[in-house]
């Protein structure tokens, strides 16, 4: 298959607008997540190219084809679904074979490709079980093989991994990354969990209630977010976003934040400057920020301990805090101790306040 | 870049979309209609249609030959509602539900607690008590002609040796009609058994020994705790077996063929006399359409716990 | 003194509950021949001699079965033909039944289309025209067609059923949307999903409508009565009416068709009882 694209798309369900004015190339193999929080209409896209629901408006196309009006079944598109949707009643064989059964596919052929994807997936011990008898992971895997027996051009994964245990989750995640490297398909793959969008994904598609946010490699949705929602979606704990103004200070353009000032990279610090913009939207990551005595002061609110590292939580004014996160090693603040803060210039990102998008 | 191009040129494509997109619904509405069609060409004939008709007969009075028909309006409907005979065969409608459903009612629910226990050999007992509910009218209605049986009846021997005297079941004006009322209930008794004994299998566990706890006797708990969780089953017997009792037919046309002095003759065989015995349509489907008002409000009534129920269910 | 005490507290408590449920069993054992006197007797009966019948008092042992009374009554009731009839046509009809309601009711279940809801509830209204009220009409229909004493006129009228739809669709709607669209995914349509996956997981209903309606079909009574007077169409209960007026002092005779027009009926309950009992609950316990 050729690149899948979603052009103007909208989906409206009375009211509700699900996915609103969507356009997204989901590059031929490419293993792309789209990640948003539960309700922002990932699973609506998913379906809209699954040919599981009809656009409101626009086109979904494969290729230079729309496919708008393509049945489901003549799309040749997989698709494993959250719940997994096995047939309670027919055995692991039957589920894996239930798709080849439509097809015309000869009888052998069809216990051939079975006993392939059930090897691969390692299966071959439960085909004549039944959903019932089968663990989580088990009914997953099955759920699996019905997409992969027939070849499609394409999987559609929605949440596939939700109902795992945290383990098993980490083992399957890679799984799925050498099973997209092995079959060189497109997968598209809905996610809530950022740490599974960027462990997995060629490319991240972020999404908020229905409108495509920003589209990129996991660095780069890290390193540029487009506007202060994905700056804050990905990355744990959140990214630190407070108000400030620019002002003129030592060796060129700074911002005053509650509690200082902090550098700022000078390319968006120009370009925010030269939009007159009445104050700015200053980011940065709790990664970034260092307990170093630095010039912008702050009262430690509360330190949590994670184990493997620290957040400490510090009040930048009344109003305004922001978070630091220690390795472990590092001896943290004690609680209501007056600390020193410093963020270097490359780390600060710059967002324009009234549209909350990136400045650069 | 130069994915925009690509984008372009499909763009540019001519797309009748409005049109397009109208089709999956309309192919899945003409799929509900061959879907729905069967069922509605059914109803249609044999339900509705009927229905309709069986009003418009009720305007025409048959001569007594049955040959010719004239339109009367409304006229022959009063005169049914008038006349001695509906009212009789109403009330005897009526005397037949007041005997039959109240005491089924009692016996299901004894028969439904008696068996709602954790016994061995459970199971056998339950076999019998719903063997009823197989047992066609007919075949019950034979059955009891014979029991009833004057000249041969272990009933009148048995009532004879406890120092009765004996009846002549369906022969006797009195005794007919409580004689069909009999064979109805036991007739009856497997429905009545099943239904109720499945409403106390959904009562939780949990509400009788929580009462237990509290101190209540096995008495305290039938009327606290049973009854009450049983009554929306109860009440649907009770809707249920009304509904069949004015509906029945079948034992009365082989016990009494609605006699002694027209003692059975109830609604529907009230109808099925005129209309196919003295080629009465008109009155018949008169007495028609007075049988259809009455169970639509009993049906309504049954509609009204059912949806309730749905309610619950959710 | 603790361990001496407890045996002594256990035993009336052990021997009450032993006397409570043999005072079950009893109830249970009286109740149940009760019920089955009737039956007893119809059986008794039909192997007496008709001299036996009449003794008085009555006899209520076998002690000569009269086997050939069953033959008599197969022969001289042509009852064979009649069963026949009636496996015929309680067999169509639950055909009839299930595939009608089946596709009825996945429409209900699984289609978007216009006026959904009002056609469900025309659906639900013909259980309120009971088929006693419409008889003179459907005759006169059933005369036009000249489905008089034809296996049509006994069937057709039967083969739609709203209670049969209401019980699938209930069952259906639990059937989760996620495997329609797995269905659908696997190159399924309507069709397919229906049959392969949403009747074969409603089976229990499906078998419990079966089961239903067989016996309903087979019980029948006013409508056979009505349309069949040739002996090659009748159903098993007319022929039953008809023993009984012909025969009306062979009481062996007739008992003997009563055994032969109820056993089959009886054999189905005792086969399926599970599903006959689901059937007829339905309405009782879920909506
Ligand atoms: N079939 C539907 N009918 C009505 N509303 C729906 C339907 N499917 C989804 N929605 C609504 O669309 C929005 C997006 O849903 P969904 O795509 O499932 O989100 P996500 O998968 O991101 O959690 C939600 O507000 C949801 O309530
Ligand atoms: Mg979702």
């Amino acid at each position: 298959m050729s690149r899948i694209a979603f052009r103007d798309v909208t989906k409206r369900f009375g009211d509700v607008v699900a996915v609103r004015d969507f356009n997204l190339e989901i590059e031929d193999q490419e293993f792309l997540v789209l990640l948003g929080p539960s309700g922002c209409g990932k699973s609506t896209a998913l379906r809209l190219v699954a040919g599981l629901e009809e656009p409101t408006s626009g086109e979904i196309m494969f290729g230079d084809v729309a496919v708008t009006d393509v049945e489901a079944k003549n799309r040749d598109i997989a698709m494993v679904f959250q719940s997994y949707a096995l047939y309670p009643h027919m055995t692991v064989r039957r589920n894996i074979e239930f798709p080849l059964r439509t097809r015309k596919i000869p009888r052998a052929e069809r216990v051939r490709l079975v006993a392939e994807a059930a090897r691969w997936l390692g299966l071959e011990e439960l085909l004549e079980r039944r959903p019932s008898e089968l663990s989580g992971g088990q009914r997953q895997r099955v759920a699996l093989g019905r997409a992969i027996v027939r070849r499609p051009q394409a999987f559609l994964m929605d949440e596939p991994l939700s109902n795992l245990d945290a383990k098993l989750r980490v083992k399957t995640r890679a799984e799925l990354v050498e099973l997209h490297r092995q079959l060189s398909r497109t997968f598209v793959y809905v996610t809530h969990d950022q740490v599974e969008a960027m462990t997995m994904a060629d490319r991240i598609a972020i999404m908020n209630e229905g409108a495509l946010q920003q589209i990129g490699p996991p660095q780069q949705v890290y390193e540029r977010p487009a506007n202060t929602f994905v700056a804050q979606f990905i990355g744990s704990p959140p990214m630190n976003v407070v108000r400030a103004t620019v002002a003129h200070g030592g060796d060129g353009l700074v911002a005053n934040v509650p509690g200082g000032t902090i550098p700022l990279p000078p390319a968006a610090a120009a370009a925010a400057a030269a939009m007159n913009l009445d104050g700015l939207l200053v980011g940065v990551r709790p990664e970034h920020l260092l307990l170093d005595g630095g010039p912008v002061k702050a009262t430690v609110r509360l330190v949590e301990s994670l184990g493997h590292e620290r957040h400490v939580i510090c009040d930048l004014s009344p109003e305004e805090f922001a978070i630091v996160r220690l390795p472990a090693d590092v001896p943290p603040p004690a609680k209501g101790e007056t600390v020193g803060l410093t963020a270097t210039a490359e780390h600060v990102h710059l967002f324009d306040p009234n549209t909350t998008l990136r400045i650069d | 870049m130069d994915d925009m191009s690509a984008t372009e040129v499909t763009i540019a494509l001519p797309k009748p979309a409005g049109r397009w997109r109208a089709r999956p619904r309309l192919k899945e509405a003409a799929f509900a209609l061959v879907l729905l069609g069967p069922s509605m060409a059914l109803f249609s004939t044999f339900a509705f249609y009927p229905l309709v008709k069986t009003f418009y007969l009720g305007f025409f009075r048959s001569d007594p030959f049955g040959l010719s028909s004239n339109y009367v309006g409304f006229d022959q409907y009063l005169d049914v509602l008038q006349s001695n005979e509906f009212h009789r065969s109403l009330i005897t409608t009526g005397l037949f539900a007041l005997f039959t459903v109240p005491t089924g009612l009692v016996l299901g629910l004894g028969l439904a607690l008696l068996a709602h226990q954790k016994l061995r050999g459970m199971v056998v007992y339950r076999t019998i008590f719903s063997s009823t509910v197989a047992t066609s009218v007919a075949v019950a209605s034979v059955m009891w002609l014979t029991l009833l049986n004057p000249s041969l009846g272990v009933i009148n021997y048995g009532l004879e040796e406890s120092g009765f005297e004996a009846v002549n079941w369906l022969g006797d004006p009195d005794w007919a009609l409580p004689a069909v009322s009999l064979t109805t209930i036991w007739l009856n008794l497997g429905f009545t058994f099943i239904v109720i004994l499945a409403g106390l299998q959904t009562i939780p566990e949990e509400l009788h020994e929580s009462a237990k706890i509290d101190g209540a006797g096995a008495v305290s708990r039938l009327f606290n705790v049973t009854l009450p969780m049983l009554s929306p089953t109860l009440l649907f017997a009770v809707v249920v077996l009304t509904i069949n009792a004015f509906q029945s037919f079948g034992q009365i046309d082989i016990l009494t063929q609605g006699g002694p002095l027209d003692r059975t003759n109830v609604l529907v065989y009230s109808i099925y006399t005129e209309g196919f015995r003295n080629f009465n349509e008109g009155v018949a489907a008169a007495q028609g359409v007075a049988l259809f008002l009455i169970v639509l409000v009993l049906t309504l009534i049954q509609f009204r716990f059912l949806e309730r129920r749905v309610f619950y269910g959710n | 003194m603790a361990t001496s005490a407890r045996p002594v507290r256990k035993r009336p408590l052990r021997i009450r509950r032993v006397l409570g449920e043999a005072a079950q069993y009893a109830a249970l054992t009286i109740a149940a021949a009760i019920i089955l006197t009737p039956i007893y007797i119809t059986v008794v009966y039909s192997l007496q001699p008709v001299e036996e019948i009449f003794s008085y008092p009555p006899n209520l042992l076998v002690t000569d079965p009269q086997w050939d009374t069953y033959k008599r009554a197969f022969e001289t009731g042509s009852l064979g033909r009649y069963l026949i009839n009636s496996f015929i046509v309680a067999t169509a009809i639950t055909i009839g039944q299930v595939i009608t309601s089946v596709l009825a009711a996945y429409a209900f279940a699984f289609l978007r289309f216009p006026f959904r809801n009002l056609l469900f509830v025309v659906f639900l209204a013909s259980l309120m025209v009971p088929w006693e009220v419409t008889i003179i009409p459907n005759y006169q229909t059933i005369s036009t067609f000249g489905w008089l004493d034809s296996y049509q006129g006994l069937i057709v009228p039967f083969l739609a059923t709203a209670f049969g739809t209401f019980l699938l669709r209930q069952a259906f709607l639990t059937v989760p949307r996620d495997l329609r669209d797995a269905a659908a995914m696997d190159g399924y349509g309507h069709i397919g999903f229906m049959l392969q996956v949403v009747v074969p997981l409603s089976r229990a209903a499906v078998g419990a409508l079966a089961v239903f309606s067989f016996l309903l079909a087979w019980n029948q009574y006013l409508w056979p009565l009505l349309i069949t007077n040739d002996d090659d169409y009748r159903t098993v209960q007319i022929g039953l009416k008809a023993l009984v007026s012909s025969n009306i002092d062979e009481f062996n005779l007739v008992m003997a068709g009563t055994v032969i027009a109820a056993a089959p009926i009886l054999a189905l309950l005792i086969l399926f009882q599970k599903q006959l009992i689901r059937g007829l609950t339905s309405g009782a316990i879920k909506g």
